[in-house]
């Protein structure tokens, strides 16, 4: 697989493919962590992290374990295992080596344990490896990379939508939740005009 | 026998993650401080960072390993102290309760407004338009911002100036943060002289712009034994440690900005 190749997925992974706005995984977080912009960050480079880990670790459990053996329908229940592990792992090491990063992600690190856009990272990675035998672990690796950092990108542009809608004269009605999911609606719209740029750039 | 490989294979995936984590945990164990943890219960919890310390369990995380003084937690008073003091092994110490001080007496009465302002109401919106809507530009904006910060509900806006009820006030420093113009501070809740105002102008724009402005005259200074007044910045400042109400700056000043605090 080229660097090219790699280049596009990574680029592809952020934009077209985004997470949060074009497949609509972790909208938990999306709208429960954007409302200011240092949680916002915090909370996209715990995930970010954790989606490379977990898919360094499902991949080879899938490849090497789960398919040999026709378990395949085992992935749902044996991934959420391993990054339930993982992520208490990470926080154990956090906790000793870096107390600073433990005590600013907090409560957001345990949460991502059940975080779907974690859980459809690792598994919709290997459907692209179904669909493209190429599509290896270098490569599911560089994906899950991409889907982190679009996950921040996604947060980070929400986080600053709803620091200026704070200050916004709107209906009661619209308060809260109803203006925040309308507002998502519309990043998410923007987020269509990306389709087929990938592509295009890297012809 | 496929289900048997399947359970086989759950189990153990699940007993290695177990393990390591058992391991881990013990391997990595960060030891928790005891006392800490006991300090913590005792503190009020309201998080509010008036001991300078980021929240109740850092301030705990401080006082057990002897890097932070008692009594600095002006929300729990004296009772947090008598607790805490057995725990670290330390004297109790006399704690001086305190409250937030508003430096400004610019009410409608006093002062006017020179310029009219429709945007969002808040000090600090207010604030960055020419410096707000007051004749002085030093003084309080009166749309509350420290109101809205306080969560005791000791601070009140009456006619144009921010009042806060010393009985109410536990000096958490909330409102000293919120206020743009920088106008409160935390003084101790002892009877002494207080200067209400903060205009930094000389004397005869001051006098221009409010009737009970203080003008830089000097007659407190003078006339203070104890040498508690300063006039920095063209407005007196008093020190409330030095200050023993006598009161007589408060019947020389003619402009009649110090008052007599309880």
């Amino acid at each position: 697989m080229s660097l090219t190749q790699l280049v596009g997925i990574f680029l592809a992974a952020i934009l077209t493919e985004n997470y949060i706005l074009c497949k609509f995984f972790g909208i938990c977080p999306f709208l429960g962590v954007s409302k200011k912009l240092d949680t916002a960050l915090g909370m996209s480079a715990a995930v970010t992290f954790v989606m490379v880990l977990a898919t360094a670790v499902t991949w080879p459990i899938y490849t090497f374990i789960l398919v040999p053996k026709e378990l395949d329908y085992l992935q749902t229940l044996v991934f959420i295992l391993v990054i339930a592990g993982l992520v208490q792992l990470v926080e154990i090491v956090l906790k000793k080596y870096m107390p600073p990063l433990y005590n600013a992600l907090g409560i957001y690190l345990p949460l991502i344990t059940t975080n779907c856009a974690v859980l459809g990272v690792t598994m919709l990675v290997l459907d692209k490896g179904v669909e493209n035998p190429s599509f290896g672990y270098i490569a599911s690796l560089v994906n899950a990379l991409g889907a982190g950092i679009g996950f921040l990108v996604a947060m980070v542009m929400f986080a600053g939508v709803r620091e200026r809608l704070e200050s916004c004269d709107i209906p009661k009605s619209l308060q809260g939740l109803p203006i925040t999911l309308v507002s998502a609606s519309l990043v998410a719209c923007s987020f269509l005009g990306f389709n087929g740029i990938v592509d295009k750039l890297l012809q | 026998m496929n289900i048997l490989i399947a359970v086989l294979i759950v189990v153990v995936i699940g007993l290695i993650v177990g393990i390591v984590l058992a391991v881990a945990s013990v391997l990595m164990a960060v030891p928790v401080d005891e006392k800490a943890v006991q300090i913590q219960e005792q503190l009020p919890g309201a998080n509010c960072g008036a001991c300078g310390f980021s929240g109740c369990s850092g301030y705990a995380a401080a006082l057990s390993k002897g890097e932070a003084k008692l009594g600095l937690c002006s929300p729990g008073g004296q009772a947090v102290i008598d607790a805490i003091a057995p725990i670290i092994g330390a004297e109790s110490v006399q704690s001086v309760p305190k409250t937030a001080v508003v430096h400004c007496n610019g009410n409608d009465d006093n002062t006017s407004k020179v310029t009219r302002y429709q945007g969002l109401q808040s000090c600090l919106a207010a604030t960055q338009l020419y410096g707000g809507m007051g004749e002085c530009s030093y003084g309080c904006i009166g749309f509350g911002d420290c109101m809205a910060a306080c969560e005791y509900g000791a601070i009140k806006v009456c006619s144009g100036v921010a009042i806060v009820n010393p009985e109410e006030c536990k000096a958490c420093g909330k409102c000293v943060e919120a206020c743009p113009k920088k106008l409160i501070s935390i003084e101790p809740k002892k009877p002494h002289a207080v200067v209400k105002c903060s205009n930094c102008d000389k004397g005869a724009l001051t006098r221009k712009s409010c009737k009970v402005g203080c003008i830089g005259c000097m007659k407190c200074v003078k006339v203070c034994e104890n040498d508690a007044v300063k006039v920095e910045n063209f407005h007196a400042v008093i020190d409330p440690e030095k200050c023993t109400a006598c009161g007589k700056c408060v019947e020389q000043c003619p402009q009649k900005v110090i008052h007599l605090s309880k």
